[in-house]
């Protein structure tokens, strides 16, 4: 009589195997060796129901060590790994293998806009400048209460939308105007600042809105929707802008 | 498990490399950098004044536009009324002098601010911006000034 261990493998290997063969094309660039970027296909064995992420880390793991690219939690919430794969900003730890047609070679890439610095790695410091001009965190003024600060759930719910920004980058860099010539606050800065002009505890709001009132703020918006496509987050970002927009005119908020 | 082409942007090649380690190749400047150049604050109403024309103008320019086309165009025998005596009739009347003078003045700004912010957004450097700017408000100043001046001038007894 076999064994029960016995049993199982004899099932798995009956079982067809889940395992689909996909081209990785992906756009590699170091700094040490050429001052080109280039295309290059990796082929490995992959699940379907894996993530993008999953075989990035195959590539990196057993078949080429050199593959740079950033990530941290892996599940969707640090905002590492935004990168552009298929031509679509996404999350490359949210991104399905079998979601992007996995029998055409899948593209990935750095997101546009910002300097790359090797493979996939791109600087992020003019992202996080524009977030910092925007100067997203609490503004009070008086004594400091001595319990928290409260607020209604309408209140709360005025800008709940914009806190779920995980500042992946994704948005900024899909903006054709961001990639002119970088100067635009982008997206995800205005999401930002959107956060604290409509949450009634903060008393910046003015301040916030002479900021974005900028040659390169809210105004060279040309609703293009880019960002609002490519928040892995779901937020409505052209929304928030045209928000921040009319609180400008109106100067109500 | 992988099929690899070897390619010049990846590992080493044959011949002599131009960058390594010491002398990696040079990267483009990021953008938003602070620089001795970046002016201090280039905030201002500006843009959002010109923000709001578009919007105002735009609604404004639909039904004067219209108007014209239908008047032009459609009513009373099409195109072929229109003539020296058909424009000089018109113009006879103040009110079309306002509603011609108002189109013009209407049209060209939209136009000359979408293309300013065409210029902005595709022009790379900024010489190019400023030759294509040049150009657009001198062609604009040119024939707003130019139509101001012949509404307001229109003898109907040239000859």
């Amino acid at each position: 009589m076999a064994t029960p261990v016995m049993e199982k493998t004899a099932a798995k290997d009956s079982a067809p195997s889940p395992y689909i063969t996909v081209t990785f094309r992906i756009r590699r660039f170091n700094p040490e060796v050429s001052d080109e970027a280039q295309w290059q296909d990796f082929q490995i064995e992959i699940d379907p129901k894996e993530r993008v992420l999953d075989g990035l880390h195959k590539i990196k793991w057993d078949v080429d060590g050199s593959l740079t690219f950033r990530r941290s939690c892996a599940h969707g919430i640090c905002g590492s790994d935004a990168m552009r794969i298929n031509g679509k900003n996404r999350l490359a730890c949210k991104t399905l293998i079998k979601d992007i047609n996995p029998e055409k070679p899948i593209t990935v890439e750095a997101i546009k806009g910002l300097t790359v610095l090797k493979d996939l790695v791109v600087d992020m410091d003019p992202f996080f400048q524009a977030y910092r001009d925007v100067m997203p965190f609490l503004v009070t003024t008086g004594n400091e209460p001595t319990r928290e600060r409260l607020q209604s759930a309408e209140d709360r719910e005025r800008f709940d939308d914009t806190t779920k920004c995980i500042l992946c980058a994704a948005c900024t860099s899909s903006c054709p105007v961001f990639w002119n010539d970088g100067q635009y606050f982008g997206p995800a800065a205005i999401v930002n600042a959107h956060r604290f002009i409509f949450d009634s505890r903060d008393e910046a709001g003015e301040q916030r809105l002479e900021i974005l009132n900028d040659k390169d703020g809210v105004w060279r918006c040309r609703t293009t929707f880019n960002c609002t496509d490519a928040c892995p987050r779901g937020i409505e970002v052209t929304k928030a802008i045209q928000e921040v927009k009319r609180a400008l005119i109106t100067r109500r908020f | 498990m992988s099929t690899e082409t070897t390619s010049a942007a990846v590992g080493p090649v044959e011949g002599v490399t131009l960058y390594d380690a010491g002398n990696p190749a040079p990267l483009i400047e990021p953008p938003r950098k602070r620089t001795g150049k970046t002016p201090r604050s280039t905030r201002g109403n500006f843009e959002m004044a010109a923000w709001l024309f578009m919007r105002l103008s735009g609604v404004v320019l639909v039904v004067l536009v219209l108007g014209h086309l239908l008047l032009q165009l459609v009513l009373d025998g099409g195109v072929s009324k229109i003539g020296f005596a058909f424009v000089a009739g018109r113009w006879a009347s103040p009110f079309w002098q306002v509603w011609d003078l108002l189109m013009l003045w209407l049209a060209m700004l939209h136009g000359a601010n979408g293309l300013r912010t065409v210029v902005n957004d595709y022009a790379e450097r900024p010489n190019t911006r400023l030759w294509l700017k040049g150009l657009l408000y001198t062609a604009t100043v040119f024939t707003i000034l130019l139509g101001t001046l012949v509404i307001f001038t229109f003898d109907p007894n040239i000859r």
